[in-house]
């Protein structure tokens, strides 16, 4: 069996589960101690990326080696898009996943990074299935929403996510023949157009990210059909991370279920503070192609 | 409802994360059972059998605790309930687990060792012959997965890798430190259904 079916087989262990921005070692503890089933380390998160603004670059080798040793689930860091080399220390470092991330600043404008050339495992953002379909092509085991990162607001996530499952209805829908015109219009690969239409689902497992800050968030995504949520800055920048990271874990395991999710939503205290997108000097993702 | 006269096999799937689905597929293969995915410690009553599945054991614990499964679990299990841990699932029924306090079912004899062959990057497959499941190479996938360092008496030893168990059974408890959920094999699933027949056999004579 090859690498690649390795990894995609890890991002299924992750389905159902959540995946949390942590800072540093103490963070990643209380991630774990929540309920998270993967950890990403990153030095800043978005929400102070876009009020610090400046290069955002791949984190501190040594910060997360430093959180790598102090828990035992997945650990993932973000490299900025198109930088290999920063994806090849992250390999060096044998991190479990690599997160090529429009919420750091890029690298290359034109290209994202060949991930077939290395073993371990990409997930990458996309706004529709176009974009989907050509981050797997390159190599990605596992796919999220990019929404728009730091904001607190869902609103792109469900935009993004909508339109991934619309648009692979339609796939499901159309005779074989108008496949080939849809793949050119998205400028996705033909393969997977076919692989759709006889799957009725993606070839990895994809998840919900940016601006998801409430179990509701969550339950919301996870009833538009993700497999699961990465929460940025809505754990760490709200007024009781632990409670609320505990809280975004089991709406997400009761996504189904608005009784525990009414339960688990009460007494968090403040959400982190929101931003509207319109009013968005820089919309990250717009980032990538 | 479960344990209904006349309905197939009550198989229950712990529902909390993880490969929930692959194993639910995997049991839709095989006629005659009734699938129940268990969210919830209700969801325990009347079940014949239950597959842990592969995931996070730390998330999938947290979450059985927290939500009342655990306990009802454990007791059940310790009745005789047919249970079958893959993966995560291995690391909620050991007893022992080295480098960690805390345990969660604790009902299967072993020391076991989380990420015992390393990050990602170590995770692989194989084939193996598993005299007592199938008579056929079957395929064995391991991601990120634990091996069982040692074992007490009572726990009978399917397969062993350079020397760690991979592959156990201590009376109505079977786990694997691999993933049948994520290939195209059955064996594994036939054999636990058919342990799960055994024990209502026993039940019922």
């Amino acid at each position: 069996m090859d690498r690649y079916t390795l990894n995609k087989n890890l991002a299924q262990m992750l389905k159902g589960g959540v995946i949390m921005d942590v800072t540093n070692v103490e963070q990643a503890l209380i991630a774990e101690r929540a309920g998270a089933v993967a950890v990403m380390a990153l030095e800043r998160v978005p929400a102070d990326i876009r009020k610090q603004g400046g290069v955002a670059r791949m984190s501190d080798p040594k910060m997360i080696k430093e959180i790598k040793r102090a828990v035992s689930i997945p650990v993932m860091a973000k490299v900025r898009i198109g930088h290999f080399v920063e994806a090849q220390i992250l390999q060096a470092i044998g991190i479990d996943f690599i997160d090529e991330s429009e919420v750091l600043t890029p690298a290359d404008e034109l290209f994202h990074i060949d991930k077939k050339s290395f073993d371990i495992p990409f997930v990458c953002g996309a706004r529709d299935l176009g974009e989907a379909l050509r981050r797997i092509g390159e190599g990605a085991a596992m796919i999220r929403t990019k929404g728009e990162a730091g904001t607190g607001n869902v609103v792109e996530a469900v935009r993004h996510m909508r339109s991934i499952s619309s648009e692979m209805r339609r796939v499901q829908l159309m005779p074989r023949e108008e496949r080939m015109t849809y793949a050119k219009e998205i400028g996705a690969p033909f393969e997977m157009l076919d692989y759709i239409a006889e799957n009725k689902k993606l070839p990895v497992v994809n998840f919900a990210a940016g601006g998801i800050a409430t179990p509701a968030d969550a339950a919301l995504m996870m009833q538009l059909g993700c497999d699961g949520i990465f929460v940025g800055s809505g754990i760490f920048k709200s007024s009781d991370p632990e409670g609320r990271a505990r809280a975004i874990v089991k709406a997400t395991t009761h996504y189904q279920d608005p009784q525990i999710i009414m339960e688990v939503s009460g007494g968090l205290g403040e959400a982190m503070a929101g931003l509207e997108i319109d009013k968005l000097e820089d919309q990250y993702a717009r980032r990538g192609w | 409802m479960p344990g209904e006269v006349g309905k197939g096999l009550q198989v229950g799937v712990l529902a909390l994360q993880g490969s929930v689905m692959e194993h639910v597929q995997c049991l839709q293969k095989i006629p005659g059972i009734d699938i129940i995915q268990v969210r919830k410690p209700q969801q325990l009553s009347g079940i014949d059998g239950i597959i842990l599945p592969g995931g996070e054991s730390t998330t999938m614990g947290k979450l059985a605790r927290e939500l009342g499964i655990l306990e009802p679990l454990r007791e059940l299990i310790q009745d005789g309930l047919p249970v079958w841990g893959t993966c995560a699932g291995m690391i909620l029924l050991a007893r022992n687990i080295v480098q960690q306090d805390d345990v969660h079912l604790g009902l299967l004899d072993v020391t076991l060792r989380r990420n015992a062959y390393g990050g990602q990057l170590d995770s692989f497959s194989r084939t193996a012959v598993i005299e007592k499941i199938a008579p056929h190479e079957i395929p064995l996938i391991f991601i990120r997965a634990p091996y069982i360092e040692q074992w007490g008496r009572e726990v009978e030893v399917l397969l062993e890798l350079e020397g760690k168990a991979v592959a156990v059974k201590q009376g109505n408890i079977l786990a694997t430190s691999f993933h049948p959920e994520l290939t195209d094999d059955l064996s594994t699933h036939r054999y636990f259904i058919r342990k799960i027949e055994q024990s209502l056999l026993r039940l019922y004579l």
